[in-house]
């Protein structure tokens, strides 16, 4: 490494002075912006799935609205952005050459379906708003009124029937659905991962624990989708073959293949919360004559809880928003019913499965990015909870404050 | 190992009492049956894929192009996109993960917030579901990004607003954003303080010790933060799902504003949406046979040199 120095032969006054250098002044400054991209991200992130479910949240706005557009000012009362009057109008020839283009694309119907109507949102109601400005009829005003209401209205009720003449977006069974998958999956899961985590840190000797370590955390190399594939084709079989139930792709089966995603993240995190427990805790622990399953039970698990907790909120976490594993295994029906074996439909396949077939700008569209939100939000705070709280916790109790 | 933990266990307490052995075997019996467990459910899984997927697995498969509607014919262009996909991604994600760790551990103080929020949005970006990404990339990437290009360069024409290869690698780069950091920030503490402070001493400024000093010994970081992420990224098929994969494509993608297929994808389409489920098992096994073999392997060679760089710590 010594032979990469820069050897610097002419010490002069000058150059041993500390000087200014521009490029190496502007490369820390880069290095340091760039850093700030991952902020950045999570901040786009969340700007642009929720900017993509807005129209969901205009439309009851445009109840208020509705005195000022028959009065005057229309265009910023719908709340629409600045899309609408950037959009050039000259998509209109566009969907028939794309046709041309990619014939042989047989995935293209939702690329197709974009191109008909590739205008973002804003577009879509900017139809009725200059409808409004050269009619001025309130009736364009209360029918996108009565759209929002039904939006809104429906997503408390338990039918997910997106596509239809009157459209219904509930969301009550999708959240049940993915409780049921989450609570099967971690009821599985996390029994198994602490268990395993516990062997490995307390009772394993030090060369079973190099094997076992790696062993388990390939788990978490397998792609969920490899996983996913396995359930649809192995285990939703054999499990037919023992319980035979009826339909079969079900919560169970998800929840069992997402325990297997699960495993991996829980039992790392746990394990490393075993062994970050002092030393001195499981040595005063072993002179008082407890046993090594005692130290480890009684002594080690309790101290390590704020970890193992934080481990099981992860896990909670990848569970829920698994699209692949619910995709393939759960049978993707938006039933509602406390029957672990009946197929089930979770957010993230909602969206993995219906987001292709959506028309751009449409209400179905803005729902699943709502549901996308929602997703977001919720693994976000679980991991803010993981992550606060609980070192918080941690460092109280190690450092006996 | 059982017989290990029993003797000494047995040696602890057979001048003790005997009832607390019996209990402490089950216990400690319990959570060896729990790894057992796991380490059997894992090796089952590779040992069906690999048992139902060998009698299609060959060069043939590999190389070859779907025919007959997929029901027949190989991957080879699923592999291509793959590849293509895994290549991309990582151009945009380890320059960007490299430079990041390195301000973690050169840059950040001990106790600075912004280093802190840094990293805590780096955690969630590795806890943000996959399917979030796709719909990032969909709102972002596509419909942002693509149509404002379009806007600016093609004058409306639709060209980079639709799914294509670039919008979906860079998704799947902020997915993979994370595993790069981590493994080069780990990489990066294994270099002695020594080291550093030797080269600041020697009067070369903060600077060239990072440039020349700390950078080298980042290299190993970063090719298992590397090969860690090609593995995640060929894997992963949430992301792309509506960001660039297409279902069939006759020819090789040319262009980074084409769509691809995607090995994932592949075995997605194919267990789900195929017309004959049934009779394209072989290939459904064989593709995720091939899939498995290429993140299995990417992730072993990452964990031995990993192994290599904690021994260099030690």
């Amino acid at each position: 490494m010594n032979s990469q120095f820069p050897i610097n032969q002419n010490f002069t006054k000058e150059s041993l002075k500390k000087q200014f250098r521009l490029s190496e002044f502007l490369a820390e400054k880069i290095i340091s912006s760039v850093a700030f991209l991952s902020i950045t991200i999570i901040v786009l992130i969340f700007v642009f799935v929720f900017k993509e479910s807005l129209p969901i949240f205009n439309f009851g706005k445009s109840d208020a609205a509705k005195t000022e557009i028959t009065t005057d000012s229309k265009p910023e009362s719908y709340g629409s952005t600045p899309t609408e009057e950037l959009k050039p109008e000259t998509y209109g020839a566009e969907p028939a050459a794309k046709g041309e283009l990619k014939p042989e694309t047989y995935g293209s119907e939702p690329v197709t379906q974009e191109d008909l109507k590739p205008e973002t949102y804003g577009d879509v109601k900017a139809e009725p708003t200059v409808e409004s400005t050269s009619n001025e009829t309130p009736e364009a005003v209360s029918e996108n009124k009565e759209g929002a209401d039904k939006t809104w209205s429906t997503f408390f009720t338990t039918e997910w029937v997106p596509v239809s003449e009157h459209p219904r977006f509930g969301l009550i069974a999708l959240l049940v659905g993915t409780l049921k998958v989450t609570i099967i999956a971690m009821l599985i899961a996390g029994p198994l991962a602490i268990l395993a985590a516990l062997y490995t840190s307390c009772f394993a000797s030090k060369r079973t624990k190099e094997i076992i370590k790696p062993i388990i955390e390939m788990l978490a190399a397998f792609p969920s989708v490899v996983i996913g594939f396995f359930a649809l084709m192995v285990l939703a079989t054999f499990f037919q073959d023992i319980f035979g139930y009826d339909s079969r792709l079900n919560a169970f089966i998800g929840g069992v293949a997402m325990a297997l995603a699960a495993i991996p993240i829980i039992y790392t995190i746990s394990e490393d919360a075993l062994s970050a427990v002092p030393k001195t805790y499981t040595e005063a622990s072993l002179a008082l004559g407890a046993s090594k399953w005692q130290t480890a039970f009684f002594v080690t698990l309790p101290a390590a809880t704020p970890g193992i907790f934080a481990a099981l909120l992860l896990g909670i976490g990848r569970v829920f928003g698994e699209t692949m594993i619910a995709l393939m295994a759960t049978g993707n029906a938006a039933l509602l019913s406390a029957n672990p074996f009946e197929s089930v439909r979770t957010f993230a396949a909602t969206i993995g499965a219906e987001m292709a077939e959506t028309v751009f700008g449409e209400t179905h569209y803005s729902v699943l990015f709502f549901i996308g939100s929602l997703l977001f939000i919720f693994s976000f705070a679980l991991n803010a909870v993981a992550e606060f709280y609980v070192k918080g916790k941690l460092i109280k109790k190690f450092q006996g404050k | 190992m059982e017989t290990t933990i029993n003797e000494t266990e047995n040696q602890f307490f057979s001048n003790k009492k005997k009832g607390i052995d019996i209990k402490g075997k089950f216990v400690v019996g319990i959570t060896q049956v729990a790894v057992l467990l796991i380490i059997a459910i894992l090796f089952i899984i590779l040992g069906i894929i690999v048992y139902e997927g060998r009698e299609k697995f060959s060069w043939e498969f590999i190389s070859s192009f779907p025919t007959d509607g997929m029901t027949k014919g190989g991957i080879f262009p699923a592999l291509i996109g793959t590849f293509i996909l895994v290549v991309v991604m990582s151009i945009a994600a380890v320059p960007f993960g490299t430079i990041t760790a390195i301000y973690l551990t050169e840059y950040a103080k001990e106790n600075s917030k912004i280093a802190a929020a840094v990293r805590f949005s780096i955690r969630t970006l590795a806890v943000v579901p996959s399917i979030i990404f796709g719909l990032f990339g969909l709102g972002f990437f596509i419909q942002f990004m693509g149509t404002g290009m379009d806007k600016a360069f093609n004058g409306g024409e639709l060209h980079w607003g639709q799914p294509n290869i670039l919008w979906a690698s860079l998704t799947m780069s902020l997915l993979t954003l994370p595993v790069i950091i981590v493994s080069v920030e780990e990489a990066l503490k294994t270099i002695p303080r020594e080291l550093r402070e030797a080269s600041l001493a020697l009067g070369a400024t903060k600077w060239q010790t990072i440039k020349n000093v700390v950078f080298p010994g980042s290299v190993s970081g970063i090719m298992t933060g590397t090969i860690l992420a090609v593995s995640r990224g060929a894997g992963e098929v949430a992301p792309i799902l509506f960001t660039g994969a297409a279902y069939y494509l006759a020819t090789l993608p040319k262009s980074l504003s084409d769509q691809f297929m995607n090995l994932g994808y592949h075995i997605y389409i194919m267990s789900t949406q195929s017309s004959d489920v049934e009779k394209t098992m072989p290939i459904q096994f064989a593709t995720t046979l091939v899939l498995l073999i290429l993140t299995l392997s990417l992730n072993l060679v990452a964990v031995i040199i990993r192994s290599r760089i904690r021994r260099r710590a030690k």
